[in-house]
């Protein structure tokens, strides 16, 4: 006997119900080398205050790039449960930082909360890449039985998820996406599909934390990375001496709520709302296809139902390697017309943090919307010739900001851009 | 619509070389050959014979590629081609990847480590001796970018890496994007190549996997009341899956449909279960009800039967708990007593397994169960494949992180919907 569905209303195999209201952004949680906490980063950004300097996680003399951004006087203590210092890697201490952070700001109390309907997504990069490193180096210099028994749960990319979910009792769906710089917006997108499968409230963004010796020697392989030693011209994106970025740790946790869910509990401030979000992948190396960075933005643009014209602000990728930039330049030139709408990069104070950066300029953009102030560029003097955009440049920009666009790519050909609404700017998308 | 299969799996390369061993109730675990693991406590691995050259790879590619890569690449290949779906025709914007991986390119980091570091002595390791694919063996995205590239996808691509369950997750993804209208096709699967030395001793520490080294081809004996801890495996499977309508209007050959997906976690510990099975039962219902099914249509279970002590009475108790009475009717196997388990990849291998025995009508048994743990009292399928009338099957997984996963995949037409599913 065939079985017969229990219902006839119309299916989805994964719990989509109709797209009703974007989602809202209610806490942030921001562990950044501008700073722990999000003001203290925010008045780093705006005063243009620099985190680059000579790395301290380890002697980096013998490496051609010893300059990176990390995350100042960050001590675990305090921050994480001491057992979960020993347990997990440096980049899982900032997450769970970043979430307690985040859920603070948000005036949530997850016991409060329906357990199911509250889920947990990040982006990871690499991993417990420290972690691993010295777990190795117990296995090589002495004998398995040396390999301690959290490696099993410190080293693999789910760890922050995991321990996120555990700590906050968070026991909806979990997830995890590895799509190396881009996994930040990706992660934010995978939070709305969660919501619109019923999800109520996701925890969701990225931190990274790949500053050991290991880590920086696998960096170097891309050749992407700048050797340049002055920390004030080392990362330059746009700019006509662009020479490679600067890697940085740290990123932020956001919480994303289901617009009425945080209307029912009486959220406090909203940062802003999640319209758009797109992800696809350029064409492989050789290929005479073109790059798919202005399609990527024009499919986020069609999800938040918005002209190129109602966009106020972009917070570029801003690689920092020419023809990266030169690309990014020309798809947005492409979407928004030559230097249509203001482009900015605050990354350049912080090093790209791979997996935490892109969520970290999410987080960038709300603080924008709510000050309605464009933070500038620091470092780069102008754009190099021939790249038709309005990169802002010297100072912070008064302007009246109802969206932002943030666009993240990542090492292979991930692109990814999110669209970001004012809370109170907009028409109900 | 799950129109091609491929899988790279122990025992043998391929779909049906896959498919003849479990149907056969033969087992591929055996003493690890790709490393010695002499003074290891498991000592023991579900290994693929795979030769990179004999299954078509290039020299560029096989020097670029992590073995996880080669897998993926390898099994997408079989995918497609068992499909029948003209990529080449498509438009690459309407072409999505969603690979799972537990512990990515882990094998070349660890040899390239124990090269910079010379063996361990030097935590400020030598950068000189990078090779030029080392960052993408840091990187777990590459095994999605590997994927993409073969079949020259430009939508959509991502990495999901949920522990052991992330083959369930990256097909679950892949669903939803087509469901949401942003690929047309998608290439969704897992692959793990987790057999070398680091992630060996770090099963160890915490006596995870079977010491039971004396005789590997019956140390995975899941629901066994003998069973001593898990064998690790290897190996990788691919889906071509398309939306309903097109499928059926390119006349594709259909393996079935899957009609539903959830996941849950248990935020309780990142490698210990609660014995009652809550949110994985808590999964299986939430699932079966976004396919608008009672759960006595569940007609077979492929179990995530690790062969842990916590993880089979956890899960058995996850059955009954989501499906009442009927948990005690419906056959339950675990194919991890015969391919090991692979950790991120051996969900989309299941879920593999469950296609094909859908297509073929069969059961694969679960092997190596001649004593039930009291505690396991279900219809585990023990030694020997069973012919059964299968319209729908349940897939779950369980991992570390306390990740719980279901799947359900009906053959095609079996279930009566109006509305569109994939």
């Amino acid at each position: 006997m065939s079985p017969t569905a229990t219902s006839t209303a119309p299916v989805s195999a994964t719990g989509v119900t109709n797209p009703t209201r974007a989602p809202v952004i209610t806490g942030l949680g921001v562990l950044a080398p501008t700073g722990i906490g999000t003001e203290e980063h925010w008045r780093s950004v705006l005063a243009g205050r620099s985190a680059i300097d000579r790395i301290t996680l380890f002697d980096p003399a013998p490496y051609p790039v010893r300059l990176a951004g990390q995350v100042p006087g960050f001590v675990a203590k305090g921050r994480v449960p001491s057992r979960l210092i020993q347990q997990t890697d440096r980049w899982t201490h900032l997450g769970l930082a970043a979430a307690e952070a985040a859920i603070a700001d948000a005036g949530v109390i997850p016991a409060e909360l329906p357990e199911y309907e509250m889920a947990v997504v990040t982006s990871s990069s690499s991993g417990g890449t420290e972690f691993g490193q010295h777990e190795m180096e117990n296995l090589y210099q002495h004998a398995p039985d040396w390999v301690g028994a959290y490696q099993s749960i410190a080293w693999f990319y789910a760890a922050t998820t995991g321990q996120i979910s555990i700590r906050h009792g968070m026991r909806g769906p979990c997830g995890v996406l590895c799509c190396e710089q881009a996994g930040g917006l990706d992660a934010i997108g995978q939070a709305r599909r969660l919501i619109r499968t019923g999800a109520k409230l996701v925890m969701t963004g990225g931190t990274d934390a790949s500053l050991c010796p290991y880590g920086l020697t696998a960096q170097l392989t891309t050749g992407q990375l700048s050797t340049v030693q002055d920390p004030a011209r080392a990362y330059l994106p746009f700019d006509a001496d662009a020479s490679g970025y600067l890697p940085g740790e740290g990123g932020a946790l956001l919480v994303v709520e289901d617009a009425e869910a945080a209307e029912a509990r009486g959220a406090g401030q909203l940062y802003g709302r999640v319209l758009g979000y797109a992800a696809a992948f350029d064409p492989p190396p050789g290929s005479d296809r073109g790059p798919v960075l202005a399609r990527t933005v024009r499919t986020a643009l069609a999800d938040a139902r918005l002209d190129a014209a109602e966009v106020d602000v972009v917070f570029a990728d801003a690689l920092g390697v020419p023809e990266a930039d030169r690309a990014e330049a020309e798809a947005l030139a492409e979407v928004f017309g030559p230097r249509g709408v203001p482009v900015t990069a605050p990354k350049t104070l912080t090093g790209r943090l791979y997996g935490g950066g892109a969520a970290l300029d999410v987080a960038t953009a709300l603080l924008a919307l709510r000050d309605q102030v464009v933070p500038h560029t620091a470092g780069p003097a102008a754009p190099a010739p021939g790249y038709e955009i309005d990169l802002v440049l010297g100072e912070p920009r008064q302007a009246g900001l109802r969206t932002a666009l943030v666009v993240a790519r990542g090492h292979g050909g991930f692109n990814a851009a999110l669209v970001l609404g004012h809370p109170h700017g907009q028409p109900e998308n | 619509m799950v129109t091609g299969v491929g899988v790279v799996a122990p025992g043998g390369v391929g779909r049906e070389a896959f498919w003849k061993l479990l149907s056969d109730g033969r087992t591929a675990t055996r003493r690890i050959s790709l490393f010695d693991p002499t003074g290891f406590r498991s000592r023991m691995a579900a290994e693929a014979d795979f030769d990179p050259v004999a299954a078509g790879l290039t020299p560029r590619q096989i020097r670029r590629m992590d073995r996880a890569a080669q897998f993926a690449v390898v099994s997408a290949r079989e995918a497609v081609e068992d499909s029948g779906y003209d990529f080449a025709a498509a438009d690459p914007a309407r072409t999505g990847v969603s690979i799972g991986s537990a512990v990515g390119c882990t094998m070349g980091l660890e040899e390239e480590y124990v090269l910079l570091s010379d063996a361990g002595k030097h935590w400020l390791v030598d950068h000189t001796y990078g090779v030029p694919h080392l960052y993408g063996y840091m990187v777990p995205s590459t095994l999605a970018v590997e994927v993409a590239w073969e079949v020259g996808a430009e939508g959509p691509v991502a990495l999901i890496s949920t522990g052991c369950t992330s083959g369930l997750d990256s097909i679950g993804h892949g669903v939803q994007l087509i469901e949401e209208g942003s690929s047309d096709v998608v290439l969704a699967g897992a692959t793990d190549a987790p057999l070398s030395p680091i992630t060996s001793a770090c099963f160890d520490a915490i006596k995870a996997t079977s010491p039971n080294n004396d005789d590997p081809e019956h140390a995975s004996r899941p629901f066994d009341a003998e069973r001593d801890g898990f064998v690790l495996g290897e190996g990788a499977a691919v889906l071509v899956l398309e939306e309903k309508a097109a499928a059926e209007a390119r006349g594709a050959r259909i393996y079935g449909e899957i009609v539903g997906y959830a996941g849950r976690s248990n935020a309780f510990h990142m490698t210990g279960l609660k014995a009652n099975g809550r949110e994985m039962a808590e999964a299986i219902r939430v699932c079966l009800n976004r396919a608008r099914l009672d759960p006595t249509a569940v007609d077979y279970i492929n179990a995530h039967g690790s062969g842990t002590k916590q993880n089979d009475r956890h899960e058995t108790a996850a059955f009954k708990r989501s499906l009442g009475e009927h948990a005690y009717r419906v056959p339950v196997s675990s194919i991890k007593s015969m391919v090991g388990h692979s950790l991120g990849a051996i969900g989309s291998i299941e879920v593999a397994a469950c296609a094909l025995a859908l297509d073929r009508q069969v059961v694969p048994p679960t092997a190596n169960l001649h004593n039930a743990d009291p505690e396991c009292d279900l219809d585990y399928v023990p030694r020997t494949a069973r012919e059964h009338a299968m319209d729908v099957v349940l897939s779950v997984g369980s991992g570390f992180g306390g990740f719980q996963s279901a799947t359900v995949l009906a053959r095609a037409g079996a279930v009566a919907y109006e509305g569109a599913a994939v």
